[in-house]
């Protein structure tokens, strides 16, 4: 079971490093912090503290963060990633080739005993990697929030390992903290593109040596 | 106490969003701000530490609290006299957001969970955005887009390396899994050390975008030369220094597991390489904030050199800490004065500022003065300091450029500072002029940097001694 949510949650990193679509990225990265709202549950069986960190995830990550986004676009009025820096076949294959890295240097890791078989340790650090190619080969202001989204993914992704050590306060200001992070950019996405009419950042160059 | 503390200011933060007077919400923030130093002043008098397992105070905290406090305070009064000038932008949002800012670092200063100090940092990233973007034009939406997003990103890694460090004890085995700071410090000979340098090394990435050390500096020049002067001050001052005490806490573990030279070596690097950056972008450099903020990188860089090395350039690094902390908040808030007189920052129209402004001006020289290490202000004490123990640990070469460095950074500094400063005096077109409220905090500070420069307090060295003794423990 977590290893198909593992699977999927892959999968969906290539979509949104394929994908042109704004509405239909934002969409997957909701679907992919719903299935790791998923993952606790799976992984620790259910009790409290999974049951509440699966809730926490499921309403930040898959419905309240995603709703913001698709807001935010609705307002600035924009559908399409157009040119990225670097092309989408490019980021796709560039994609793969970080996940195949992820897994093979996941096994080199000195992991703890029982994680040596589970998918958890590679697919953390594919979802990572993902962000950062989607943080850096983009354009649009959007799109960067969606890398670092994915970003945090991965991070859930470890974290999720780790529970033990998270007590559930702490997991919760994390969460809270990301959701109030995104709001955040996201008054500055509509600035940016008040001010601007456009959300790219390669017109934010007015500042530098 | 320390929860009165933290909680305080939040509160105050939600009555001034339902305050409807513009006044009395200024001035909430000197209330708020002389609260809270008088609240630090006795927590930080009492004697021994006061450590539970959230939160807690040990000698690091102590002086980075007691610093960032006084920063404050200092800048919440010139706050008053700022907003006053600034009726057109308002203080709805400013107000809440410094009041939040503040609880925000006193969480990270005296947070003993590793999990609640990344909570708080992250949180001080979110309430200083909306500063930075005080002014509301191109130029402050791209640096506060840069800034919101670089930390933001930085401190997902910062949380990576708390989970590797989280996980070095669980592949340990004999230590609890856990993120409390004092029950890794008491097991850290039990963790593995591959997963515990990998969780070093991303904390100081994470913590180290945070504190604006080169490489990872780029969104600082951006935030500090669109963000009005006293946020300026407070992030150069107050928020710099709780990163600091962050990459502290990480240090402390690696010294405590036995790695303590790897994690100074790091150290070390980060900061020769920030010197040498802010050396480079600093000469010729026209726009007096940008300047600051790569004078801010520099001192980061001599921060992180100091605690690379040890020993004693350990001592002079903690108190490098608390000049660099005054300095800045005395220039920044300077610099504000010339920006909001001048109506720009940029050299080609300041001109003659000591004869247009006097007091303004000259405190922006004397604090030039101060910040590249000239007798007899206080950085100039700590920087020496530092230099006799990179000597006396015979790290010959590492003193050398270091001095070489300096010496590039007061020849660039100079050659901005002393033409904006220096000259003829120009009739002002906005109709500013110094009034007290706006010099006297910047004045404060020059005076106790100045006192620090030739007197050394006695309760104060040992605060710093007992501070470095917590980063000098051999297993």
């Amino acid at each position: 079971m977590a290893t198909l949510l593992l699977l999927t949650v892959i999968l969906i990193n290539f979509f949104t490093l394929g994908s042109a679509r704004l509405v239909a990225c934002i969409r997957a990265v909701a679907v992919q912090g719903a299935l790791l709202a998923l993952l606790p549950v799976v992984t620790h069986g259910v009790n409290g503290h999974s049951l509440l960190l699966g809730a926490g995830a499921l309403l930040f990550k898959g419905l309240f963060i995603p709703w913001l986004l698709l807001r935010a676009i609705r307002e600035v009025r924009i559908r399409r990633e157009v040119e990225p820096f670097i092309g989408f076949v490019a980021t796709l294959i560039l994609g793969s080739l970080v996940t195949a890295g992820a897994f093979i240097f996941a096994d080199f890791l000195p992991l703890a005993a029982e994680h040596h078989e589970g998918l958890y340790v590679p697919t953390a650090l594919a979802t990572m990697f993902s962000g950062f190619l989607l943080l850096i080969t983009r354009r649009k202001a959007i799109t960067q929030v969606l890398g670092y989204l994915v970003l945090e993914n991965g991070i859930f992704i470890f974290a999720v390992l780790l529970s033990a050590a998270l007590p559930l306060m702490v997991e919760a200001g994390v969460l809270l903290d990301l959701l109030v992070g995104i709001f955040v950019m996201g008054i500055v996405l509509n600035q940016i593109s008040r001010e601007f009419s456009t959300l790219n950042t390669e017109r934010l160059t007015a500042l530098k040596e | 106490m320390l929860l009165l503390l933290i909680l305080f200011p939040l509160f105050a933060a939600g009555l001034s969003l339902v305050l409807p007077w513009y006044r009395v919400r200024s001035w909430l923030l000197p209330v708020c701000g002389g609260l809270h130093l008088l609240l630090t002043g006795y927590l930080v008098a009492s004697p021994g530490a006061v450590i539970g397992p959230w939160i807690g105070i040990d000698a690091l905290s102590r002086l980075v609290l007691a610093v960032t406090s006084l920063l404050y305070f200092g800048c919440s009064i010139y706050a008053v006299g700022y907003l006053d000038l600034r009726r057109d932008r308002g203080n709805r949002t400013m107000v809440p957001c410094l009041l939040a800012f503040l609880s925000a670092m006193t969480l990270a200063v005296t947070a003993r969970h590793l999990g609640l100090l990344w909570m708080a940092v992250e949180a001080t990233t979110i309430a200083s955005a909306p500063l930075i973007y005080y002014n509301r034009n191109r130029l402050s939406i791209e640096a506060t887009w840069k800034y919101l997003l670089l930390c933001s990103v930085g401190i997902a890694l910062a949380m990576l390396g708390m989970l590797f460090v989280a996980y070095a004890a669980m592949v340990g085995g004999n230590v609890p899994v856990s993120l409390q700071f004092d029950v890794l410090l008491a097991g850290a000979q039990a963790l593995s050390p591959p997963w515990l340098h990998a969780g070093f090394v991303f904390l100081l990435v994470g913590f180290g975008t945070k504190m604006g050390l080169a490489p990872l500096h780029s969104w600082k020049p951006d935030a500090y030369g669109e963000a009005p002067g006293m946020v300026g001050a407070l992030l150069a001052g107050g928020l710099t220094s709780v990163a600091f005490l962050a990459i502290l806490r990480a240090m402390q573990l690696m010294i405590a597991a036995g790695d303590g030279a790897m994690a100074r070596q790091a150290l070390l690097g980060l900061g020769l390489l920030s010197l040498l950056v802010a050396a480079i972008f600093m000469v010729r450099q026209s726009d007096l904030k940008r300047l600051l903020a790569y004078s801010s990188v520099e001192h980061m860089g001599i921060l992180a050199i100091g605690v690379g090395i040890g020993g004693l350039a350990t001592f002079g690094a903690l108190l490098h800490l608390v000049n660099n902390a005054l300095t800045k908040g005395c220039l920044f808030l300077a610099a504000g004065n010339i920006q909001r007189a001048y109506a720009s920052k940029r050299l080609s129209e300041v001109r003659g500022a000591m004869a247009t402004l006097p007091i303004s001006g000259g405190l922006f020289l004397a604090g030039f003065l101060a910040i590249t290490g000239s007798p007899p202000f206080g950085p100039f004490i700590s920087e020496f300091t530092i230099l006799r123990g990179i000597f006396a640990g015979g790290q010959f070469w590492v003193g050398l450029v270091m001095l070489l460095l300096l010496a590039t950074v007061f020849i660039g500094m100079g050659a901005t500072v002393l033409p904006a400063t220096q000259g003829e005096a120009v009739p002002l077109e906005t109709g500013f002029h110094d009034s007290l409220l706006l010099v006297i905090s910047p004045i404060c500070f020059l005076l106790l940097i100045l006192l620090l420069g030739v007197w050394l307090p006695e309760p104060l060295r040992i605060a710093l001694t007992d501070a470095a003794a917590l980063l000098e423990v051999t297993p």
